[in-house]
């Protein structure tokens, strides 16, 4: 890797990390553009962005448990379960074509800017972030 | 029961899309298990935690993981989030919703074409 691809991967995940924070998204939507951005292909950038993620979510999770947010027994109830759809989940996207998964990502990607301008629309149903 | 679906449905979502599934754990922690929006919001980053590391565990034995570049984004990421929840409590939040709306519109575009 370059000094310029790594000078960039450090910016665009300082950038992307501000806009998650700033609009209560997960980083990965963002990421996994990011990594592809960065020259990996559409299932490296998936998986890639899942331990991307893991950073900002400990810290995310960390400040909201000193707002007392955190309802940990129902986050290990719902982050044990979900292994078993992570399985279904990576059988799937490896069977997959690059380009398949990367069309069905770009779905997702307008689907959450639809929610997402639907939400500003709608201030009354606009959850603030604490 | 319903905790144990949403996990499932959240993790297969996390898995196919390599996001964390919180687009998923929010809505349905609030309309299918009862919990209102902050920690609903809250517990599914603490959920997701466990998502995200089952998730890339299992694509690294697939020798899909890059763990050189999820530092590079991952760890200024993590600094940026805090900066951005912090500029969240002084902005206006709806023309930046907007814009930021229409970056991942054209982020999606890129991606088709």
């Amino acid at each position: 890797m370059s000094a310029g691809t790594v000078a960039l991967a450090l910016l665009l995940g300082f950038g992307a990390g501000i806009l998650a924070g700033l609009f209560g998204v997960g980083g990965g939507i963002l990421f996994v553009p990011t990594l592809v951005g960065l020259g990996l292909g559409q299932l490296d950038a998936e998986a890639t962005s899942l331990l991307a993620i893991l950073p900002t979510v400990v810290a995310g999770t960390w400040r909201q448990r000193h707002y007392g947010n955190v309802r940990w027994r129902t986050a290990l109830v719902v982050g044990l379960a979900s292994i078993a759809g992570v399985e279904a989940g990576v059988q799937i996207a490896t069977e997959l074509s690059e380009v398949t998964l990367r069309r069905l990502f770009a779905v997702l990607l307008l689907i959450v800017a639809v929610q997402l301008a639907w939400r500003a629309c709608r201030p009354t149903t606009y959850a603030s972030p604490s | 029961m319903r905790l144990v679906l949403i996990g499932v449905v959240a993790g297969f979502f996390s898995a196919l899309f390599g996001v964390g599934g919180g687009i998923v754990i929010v809505p349905l922690l609030i309309l299918a298990a009862g919990v209102p929006a902050h920690p609903a919001a809250a517990t599914s980053l603490a959920a997701i935690g466990i998502t995200a590391l089952a998730g890339a565990t299992r694509y690294g034995f697939e020798g899909h993981l890059d763990v050189g570049h999820a530092a590079l984004v991952g760890l200024p990421a993590a600094a940026g989030a805090v900066v951005g929840a912090t500029l969240a409590q002084r902005l206006d939040p709806r023309p930046l919703t907007l814009g930021f709306a229409v970056l991942l519109a054209s982020i999606a575009v890129w991606l088709l074409v």
